[in-house]
């Protein structure tokens, strides 16, 4: 079956290709029907190719597809290894529920059948980045993934708003690329090839924490930060949000942005002797964790909400892998994909019920008329906010303890993921207190509904992992470390502390995480509404003026740049200089005319006195005179 | 053996005569003929791809020596660098007799130009004697300069002659030094000699080695176009035909980067090893220049213009590089940027067709109105900007990746450039073809089966090199191989080896080969 | 004096053709009809052709006639288009003055 395992990418794509040229004709409920099924099958191939891994002991197999870029020291082949399985199940396995979720929420959309072009594009995409055997094949995933992206973002491109955003996300991508390109370059210098082989064959020959591998993996993380909305790269995904809600859940929470997660986890060998990066890399998520996590606080939106969280969210992650604690960083993905997928297509159910509208003010008591996406909801939200046994504490308390447990400078890093845990607890308390509990505060004329069975089915299923996923790794059982060992076996990677310290660590969290429940509890529920209005929730809920300052300090002066470069520097000073020398020989030769009469006897006389002193001349110098 | 190439030149040339025979009173059959006349041509490329022996050298070679005392003759041959440019000047030809079914004004002047300027075109590919390269190099020129003049848009006198005049200016230093290295070839040969592969054997001063080599870059530095000799193109592009433009964007630019690696590279090492990188800055700052300042153009054919100039860029770039991946990248790009820019030089034809108007300000909202040909732009856009899986990606990547060894900074500076392409582009379609469809633009048409055909296989062409480029690859391997091995045999260079020292190596081993020889252990050659 | 003293040598030729080309490069400097300018240039013309077949026979050598021969064909063939030329000019203005037609003064 491993042999196979091409057919996981084929069939999405050939589902992508298909639809493109027969969705119009195969129609609204087909064409959807088509897609999800392909996903579907390519989840359970997937998941009989990795059987053999659950057994433990199992290193991987590189699959030959075909020569690609010899020069270069490519070929296309795709990697099966543990880490690779687990995405690949990751990615088909959540997206073919948002599939099925999809059929139910784009109903009635002009452009159904091209929706799921896109999403199986996607798919296909992702799974290109995570199967990739080499530098040159993730890149070729990691910029397809972000077309989806792009495409799927401004589906709905009659709204300009809409189509900015999807401009806005594939440009910052483009930033980020543009350091990963140079990765490339550098890989490619020092190790002549961008085969995973190779390069991690090789990393150990490179000085640990030498100026080499410490630029590589910096400019890694460039493209990390970039594909996983982390600072500074991070203004596009809230913007995403412009995207139909299953596109956010799937493409902005669950897998696309996970991938510079995956890229640093998957260049572990790197990473791990290059202390500073890997130091960056913390620091750079725990930052964003708790930035993110405080923005998500003032935001109205719920979608947005979310956006921010996952920044956050990510920002855990990031952490993670930069403790070297790679299976911890992929168990929070793992997690996350689960919940986070579950709380944006709850969202969805309930823009979906509640007429398109976003504004969690304008929302309220809904829990009795959605109880499926409350009764998910609850299940992602407990998740997130880190109560056991919910699956986001078990990740995430890995996270914070190995963080703890490094020591040194360390501890603030977990400092500050404790703090943004509480907030996190806060601000998704909020946005369920304010969705669900309360009095209605819906505009008139909507009446709020359950959706359609094929919206609840998937939030039902992506309950019971949220739920329960976490049981996979816990510290009684660490299933996870054991499957993912073999992709991190010659690697140097952190522990969790031993002995007592883990509980108390957890028991903290918990704390922490119940004490944000308690005060959005009694902010939002027990007393009357607070008005969260004026200029310091304004500057919140603007994510502190991140966009404009972008949008001061280098769009415009870019923009400036270009138009002076324009029109004149290049219309005026280069052109101009070319047709100065035109115009200069154009007078000369102006000047010139005078000679030109028009008479036919003028040219007759110069002509014969031209010819008598050519002869004397020639007379005079044959010494004739 | 059969002259493969001397027909595959005098084709277009029938072709040519062919249609100027055809009766007034039968007009409507002006089209059709050409079009089906300019299949041949591509039959015989398609012939020649298909059979070409990826051990590389020159195949197909005819030399016949037209002038004993001078050297010369018809000697013509194709190797792996020239192959698929020949290829892509087949392809591209028939494409563009479909798209000027609009052309009603001395539509048989205007097919006879376009065949005059196929014939130029190969000829420039295939000829290895200089007298005849400059004969064809020259040829180009004319027909383009009626395409631009007769056939034109509004401001078309100015540009016509802003060409002509340029490339005029660039082909005197060409000739000058053609007729210099003959002379200088004279005492080492006992002859004058116009026959490159003789010329590529005979010693030159250094002194020498560097007028010439400036001599022709001029030339070709005109023709690609190298910033700051770029300001012809946006004018000739804005104001040619459709046809005009693509051919000039996909073949004719080819023509100054195709020169560059069989001229400068091949008859002056030294230099090149030694100019190389200015040669390679002027690309780079092209580069990022042409991008910033495609950016804001209003005109949305005067932007694919620019970002013609940024794209050419990079080929020249990785030129001059001097690694096997870099020119490999170079030239393969040569073909993707043929076909992506000609892909959205033709649609961007047609949509002029419809509206009349090149400003982006007059669109928007085309996506809704007209959604074949928005995926279609939209594709191109993505195959221009470098989308991995369009052939973009390839040439980008390979000339980004093999530059870095040689010249760091300016790959790094060029990279930029990927950055700044989907600034330009993406906004360029968001203004044109996203936001609520404006009155104007409500009541436009779709494509048509004629454009749609158009478009087809260049599409097919761009997934295929994107996705499976290896036998371009293969077919020109042994001989981008053989012109970097002639520069290291001639200099001190050495191409850049890969080390595990842990050093970050900055310095450019093109200036001192010697200091490359950091330890080599997983060299790729 | 002797009939050898009398021939007439290569000189005379000269000094005729030199008159002949005088009188053909006067007449067109200083007349302004186009047509009597024509035959002042057959003039100047035939004063060529009269040293190259005089020059011809003192060197005992065919290139001199030769020479003629083309410059006949070539001034037949001049004439025919100059005429045909002088007589649309004249068909359109009425008039052959050469100093009328200044239409190429820049």
């Amino acid at each position: 079956m491993v042999d196979l395992i091409w057919l996981v990418i084929a069939l999405p794509l050939l589902g992508a290709v298909g639809l493109l040229f027969l969705g119009k004709r195969i129609g609204e409920p087909n064409s959807g029907r088509i897609a999800t099924l392909l996903v579907i099958a390519s989840f359970f191939i997937a998941l009989i190719a990795a059987l053999p891994a659950f057994g433990g002991d199992f290193e991987g197999e590189n699959i030959f597809l075909f020569e690609w870029l010899p020069s270069l020291g490519v070929n296309f082949s795709l990697l099966w290894d543990p880490l690779s399985a687990m995405m690949t199940l990751v990615v088909t396995g959540v997206g073919a529920l948002i599939h099925i979720y999809g059929t139910g929420y784009m109903d009635g959309d002009s452009r159904y059948p091209r929706f799921f072009t896109y999403l199986n594009l996607f798919i296909a995409s992702m799974l290109i980045l995570v199967l990739g055997d080499s530098f040159a094949t993730m890149f070729v995933g990691w910029e397809l993934v972000g077309l989806s992206s792009y495409l799927l973002i401004s589906f709905w491109f009659e709204k300009p708003s809409a189509a900015a955003a999807g401009k806005k996300a594939f440009v910052v991508n483009r930033i980020g690329d543009f350091g990963f390109l140079i990765a490339l370059m550098i890989i490619f210098a020092t190790f002549g090839s961008l085969s995973y082989d190779t390069v991690f064959g090789n990393a150990d020959k490179l000085q640990v924490g030498g100026a080499t591998v410490t630029a590589i993996t910096l400019l890694l993380l460039v493209g990390a930060v970039g594909k996983s909305a982390q600072l500074p790269l991070y203004v596009w995904l809230p913007d995403a949000m412009e995207g139909p809600t299953p596109v956010s859940a799937l493409i902005h929470a669950a897998t696309m942005v996970t991938a510079g997660v995956y890229m640093i986890a998957r260049s572990a060998s790197l990473f791990s002797i290059a202390p500073v990066s890997s130091g960056v890399v913390a620091t750079v998520g725990a930052l964003t964790a708790l930035f993110a996590a405080i923005i998500a606080i003032g935001q109205r939106d719920i979608k947005r909400v979310l956006a921010y969280s996952t920044i956050s969210q990510l920002g855990y992650m990031f952490m993670a892998v930069g403790a070297t604690a790679y299976v911890a960083g992929v168990f929070h993905l793992l997690t996350h994909a689960f919940f986070k997928a579950l709380l944006f297509l709850g969202a969805g159910a309930v823009i979906h019920g509640m007429h398109g509208e976003q504004d969690m003010w304008k929302m309220g008591g809904l829990r009795k008329k959605m109880p499926i996406a409350f009764g998910t909801m609850v299940v992602a939200w407990l998740a997130i906010s880190g109560i056991p046994p919910f699956a986001g504490f078990w990740s995430k308390d890995e996270i914070l303890a190995i963080t703890y447990g490094k020591g040194g400078a360390w501890v603030a890093l977990w400092a500050v993921g404790l703090v943004t845990a509480a907030l996190t607890a806060f601000y998704m308390s909020r946005l369920m207190f304010l969705t669900f509990w309360g009095e209605p505060r819906w505009d008139d004329g909507i009446e709020p509904h359950e959706s359609p069975r094929s919206m609840t089915l998937p939030l039902v299923v992506l309950a019971v992992f949220a739920a329960g996923a976490g049981l996979i790794n816990t510290p009684f059982r660490p299933s996870l470390e054991h499957f993912l060992e073999p992709a991190f076996a010659f690697i140097k990677v952190a522990h969790a502390p031993e002995g007592i310290t883990p509980w108390v660590l957890a028991g903290v969290s918990v704390l922490v995480a119940l004490g944000g429940i308690a005060v959005a509890y009694r902010r939002y529920v027990t007393r009357t509404l607070p008005v969260e209005e004026g200029e310091r929730w304004d500057l919140v809920e603007n994510g502190f003026g991140v966009d404009d300052l972008y949008g001061r300090t280098i769009v415009l002066p870019g923009k400036a740049v270009a138009e002076s470069a324009a029109f004149t520097v290049d219309a005026k000073g280069v052109d101009g200089l070319v047709n100065g020398v035109g115009g200069a020989v154009k007078r000369l030769a102006d000047a010139a005319t005078v000679l030109q009469t028009g008479q036919v006897r003028s040219y007759g006389t110069t002509m014969f006195l031209g010819a008598v002193a050519v002869i004397a001349w020639l007379l005079i110098r044959g010494g004739a005179f | 053996m059969f002259p493969v190439l001397a027909f595959l030149v005098g084709l277009p040339v029938v072709a040519a005569i062919v249609i100027a025979l055809i009766p007034k009173s039968r007009s409507e059959l002006l089209l059709p003929v050409a079009f089906g006349l300019s299949l041949l041509p591509l039959a015989v490329a398609g012939y020649m791809v298909w059979t070409f022996n990826t051990a590389g050298g020159f195949q197909w070679v005819e030399s016949t020596i037209w002038l004993q005392q001078l050297r010369i003759g018809w000697t013509v041959g194709v190797d792996g660098i020239s192959l698929f440019l020949v290829a892509l000047t087949a392809f591209l030809f028939p494409i563009s007799i479909l798209a000027s079914a609009n052309i009603s004004d001395r539509l048989r002047g205007y097919l006879v130009s376009l065949f005059v300027l196929e014939t130029g075109v190969l000829g420039v590919f295939i000829a290895l004697d200089l007298v005849l390269f400059f004969v064809f190099f020259e040829i180009v020129l004319i027909p383009m300069f009626f395409m631009i003049g007769i056939w034109g848009s509004s401001n078309r006198r100015y540009a016509a002659i802003k060409f002509f005049v340029y490339t005029a200016f660039g082909s005197a230093f060409l000739l000058v030094s053609i007729i210099a290295l003959a002379v200088n070839a004279g005492p080492a040969l006992q002859t004058i000699s116009f026959q490159w592969n003789e010329l590529a054997q005979v010693p030159m001063t250094s002194t020498l080695q560097t007028w010439l080599f400036f001599g022709f870059a001029i030339a070709f530095a005109i023709k690609v176009p190298l910033f700051p000799l770029h300001t012809w193109l946006p004018d000739a592009h804005t104001e040619a035909p459709t046809a005009g433009s693509v051919l000039l964007a996909g073949v004719l630019l080819k023509m100054g980067t195709y020169g560059f690696i069989r001229f400068n590279l091949i008859l002056f090492p030294e230099a090149t090893v030694k100019y190389g990188k200015w040669i390679a800055l002027l690309a780079v700052i092209g580069i990022v220049y042409a991008a910033l300042v495609a950016t804001v153009q209003p005109d949305i054919k005067r932007l694919v213009a620019y970002s013609s100039v940024s794209h050419l860029g990079f080929i020249v770039l990785g030129i001059f590089a001097l690694t096997l991946t870099s020119v490999q990248g170079g030239i393969i790009q040569m073909v993707n940027h043929g076909l992506s820019t000609g892909a959205l030089f033709l649609l961007i034809g047609m949509i002029y067709e419809r509206t009349h108007t090149r400003k982006i300000a007059d669109y928007g909202g085309l996506a809704s109105t007209m959604p074949i040909f928005s995926g279609f732009f939209l594709f191109a856009v993505f195959a221009s900007v470098g989308l991995p899986g369009l052939n973009g990606f390839i040439g980008e990547f390979m000339v980004l990746i093999g530059s870095w060894q040689t010249f760091p900074v300016l790959t790094v500076v060029a990279a930029s450039g990927v950055v700044l392409a989907a600034v330009y582009l993406l906004w360029a379609y968001e203004r044109v073809f996203t936001g609520p469809p404006g009155k104007a633009n409500k009541d436009l048409e779709d494509l048509n089966p004629r454009e749609i055909a158009i478009l087809v296989p260049i599409a097919f062409l761009i997934v295929l090199l994107g996705v499976y480029p290896k036998p371009v690859l293969d077919r020109m391997e042994n001989d981008v191989n053989a012109v970097i091995s002639r520069i290291e045999q001639s200099t001190s260079y050495e191409r850049p080896t890969f080390d595990l020292e842990g050093q970050l190596r900055i310095s450019v081993p093109a200036e001192q080969g010697n200091n490359s020889s950091g330890e080599s252990s997983e060299g790729s050659e | 004096m002797t009939m050898s003293d009398l021939a007439v040598t290569a000189g005379w030729y000269m000094a005729l053709a030199a008159l002949l080309f005088s009188i053909g490069a006067i007449g067109l400097l200083t007349r302004r009809n186009a047509l009597v300018m024509f035959m002042s240039i057959e003039l100047m013309l035939n004063s060529v052709n009269l040293t190259f077949v005089a020059v011809g026979k003192e060197l005992r050598t065919l290139e001199g006639q030769i020479a003629t021969l083309f410059v006949m064909v070539v001034a037949a063939a001049e004439v025919t288009i100059g005429l045909a030329i002088i007589v649309a000019v004249f068909r359109r203005r009425a008039t052959a003055s050469v100093d009328e037609l200044s239409e190429m003064k820049g």
